[in-house]
């Protein structure tokens, strides 16, 4: 984008700026429209499960229902308890939202569009899921009430520990991929399955670590059946409890984008994300983003498939799902994956001649250092052969 | 130009709120003052091309870290008078920390400006075409494999010898038995009875 703003004229510097900005406004503004449809979608698949209607009164089909409770809720008083904490019980929604909104930097919607293709995209996703945690613990704590309080300390511990078993999952990932960067992420998927199939989950070996990647992401959006941070039967409304009005509207959104985040992770990183399913060359007419929308809706239906006949977990049947059952499974999964990329990617050279060791001169000595490189187009580096690096002193 | 306005925005307000961690009266603050400063470093971090270490350190101290030291703070009921009270008797002590940190800030900044101990040299050849994260992985997994393991081991020995400290085993505690009760059936764990009138049954 920025080489057409230049195209027109403008400075290179100048140009950057209005691409990046255009760029999140093209991201952030279709997520907020596509949170209030998915809210609508949701009410309505939970609604056709239960074998009711769902909103069906304001507009056609009662599409515009999510506009009608945004109007509401924007129009409702802000109250703020006497004894609430005032700076942070405003913060903590904001934190919340902005966080749901800030992961969205470097999904990739097609083979160039992603806002910021970093080398650690993946490792940038972690980071920024690691930080939600601070909007639920603030609400909580600063809202100086108990029940939110109670969910806050529930929901903090759920998603630290389901972000650990999420973190190994995510590491098998990167194994094959061979890449931290989610483009190239999905570019390795190309033909993974059997040289048709565009996506890892199709793998063998990976297929587990989908499933579990899938449960966790329920687990870390605090969706059903995992939802007990807002158990109404223990906790009122969790901790948003003493929330109204905008502040409330934020922690209603920024759940949503979470929720559609983690789709669009799961669609990414193991089905194959802007890839059509299959690698035949007239599926790839279809624009890429369509393909992943397709993959996140399929997922969306999923979450609230399972949200509509899944029934809620106990607190120590989650936390025994996080750590004794996800987190030794995923573990032992590393080690399978990174055995077999051993045996089929890197360890085929014991008799060959296919060593290839680094020579870089130092720039201050000008003395040659060595060390192994397998990356980067060098192929079978014997790793048996690599002589240890000579440290200059 | 931008990198200048970033460093320099960057830097301010890793100070301003690191000024701010100790300043703010309600404990809770100043954790997230804290949590404002590692964010800020990190952003220093990237600007130095160091964006694998930005990562990680947003994940570990912020993600980890962080969220820790807020939970036992919350936790604490902290006497803010008591607290004060103590003030004149830790003055020394902390007047002694003051001043031998502001002459080892004063010695490094000295010894920077001289010249420098010829650190490159030893330090790791930049491979420009190469990821971060490659670069750190080939020296990690090469060169410095043996203190890379020797502090995993360090990691492992700590993170037992917590639970060793904390664990206690209590008599008399009825633990569930998940397998157990997964392998329940309904045929094993009821009984259909049709007893008669006045007669009752046992169990």
């Amino acid at each position: 984008m920025t080489e057409t703003f230049i195209s027109w004229g403008m400075d290179p510097n100048w140009a950057w700026g209005v691409a990046t900005i255009c760029g999140i406004l093209l991201i952030a503004l279709p997520l907020m429209l596509a949170v209030a449809m998915i809210i609508y979608a949701d009410r309505k698949i939970w609604a056709a499960i239960a074998l009711r209607r769902g909103p069906n009164v304001v507009g056609p089909f009662g599409l515009l229902q999510s506009f009608a409770d945004g109007l509401k809720v924007f129009l409702q008083e802000t109250i703020i308890p006497t004894g609430a904490n005032r700076g942070l019980f405003l913060i903590a929604p904001i934190i919340t939202f902005t966080v749901a909104l800030l992961a969205w930097a470097v999904i990739p919607f097609n083979s160039g569009a992603v806002l910021a293709d970093i080398n650690v995209g993946l490792l940038y996703i972690l980071a920024i899921s690691s930080l939600g945690v601070y909007g639920v613990i603030l609400s909580g704590w600063a809202s100086n009430s108990k029940y939110p309080f109670f969910s806050a300390m529930r929901a903090s511990a759920q998603m630290i520990s389901y972000e650990v078993s999420i973190g190994f999952i995510l590491i098998g990932v990167v194994l094959f991929a061979d890449s931290f960067n989610m483009n190239e992420i999905v570019k390795a998927q190309q033909g993974h399955g059997l040289g048709i199939v565009n996506a890892f989950g199709f793998n063998l070996l990976l297929f587990p670590l989908a499933v579990m990647f899938l449960i966790s992401s329920l687990a870390e959006t605090a969706r059903a059946p995992f939802d007990l941070t807002e158990a109404e039967s223990e906790l009122v409304a969790g901790y948003q409890t003493e929330y109204s009005s905008m502040s409330f509207a934020l922690f209603w959104l920024g759940e949503y984008a979470n929720v559609l985040l983690m789709c669009t992770l799961n669609a990414v990183l193991f089905w194959g994300g802007w890839l059509p399913p299959i690698d035949w060359a007239p599926l790839y007419v279809v624009p890429g983003i369509i393909w992943l929308f397709i993959k996140i809706l399929i997922f969306f239906f999923i979450f609230s498939w399972v949200k509509a006949t899944v029934p809620r977990y106990r607190y120590d049947q989650l936390m025994r799902l996080g750590w004794k059952i996800f987190l030794p499974i995923s573990l032992l999964w590393i080690f399978l994956i990174s055995g077999y990329l051993m045996l089929t990617r890197y360890g085929d050279c014991p008799t060959s001649e296919k060593v290839h060791i680094a020579q870089i001169s130092n720039e201050k000595t000008g003395e040659l250092v060595r060390f192994d490189s397998p990356r980067n187009g060098w192929e079978g580096v014997c790793r048996e052969k690599i002589e240890p690096p000579k440290v200059s002193s | 130009m931008i990198q200048l306005f970033a460093f320099y925005l960057f830097a301010t307000i890793v100070i301003a709120s690191a000024a701010m961690v100790i300043f703010a009266r309600n404990p809770v603050h100043s954790v997230m003052w804290l949590i404002l400063a590692f964010f800020n470093a990190a952003g220093l971090m990237l600007l130095a091309g160091a964006e694998f270490i930005a990562m990680l350190l947003v994940i570990v101290y912020v993600g980890a870290v962080a969220v820790l030291f807020l939970f036992v703070v919350m936790m604490l009921d902290i006497d803010f008078a008591e607290l004060r009270a103590g003030f004149v008797r830790y003055l020394p002590l902390g007047a002694l920390v003051a001043i031998i940190l502001a002459a080892e800030l004063i010695f490094a900044v000295g010894a920077w400006s001289a010249g420098g101990v010829d650190l490159a040299a030893r330090a790791a050849p930049a491979v420009t075409d190469k990821s971060n994260i490659q670069q750190i992985g080939e020296l990690l997994y090469t060169r410095y494999i043996f203190l890379f393991e020797a502090a995993g081991i360090v990691l492992l020995v700590a993170m037992i010898g917590a639970i060793v400290l904390t664990h206690r085993q209590r008599g008399g505690v009825r633990t569930q038995n998940i397998s157990k009760q997964n392998q329940r059936r309904p045929q094993d764990a009821t009984r259909l009875v049709d007893p008669g009138v006045g007669q009752g049954m046992e169990l």
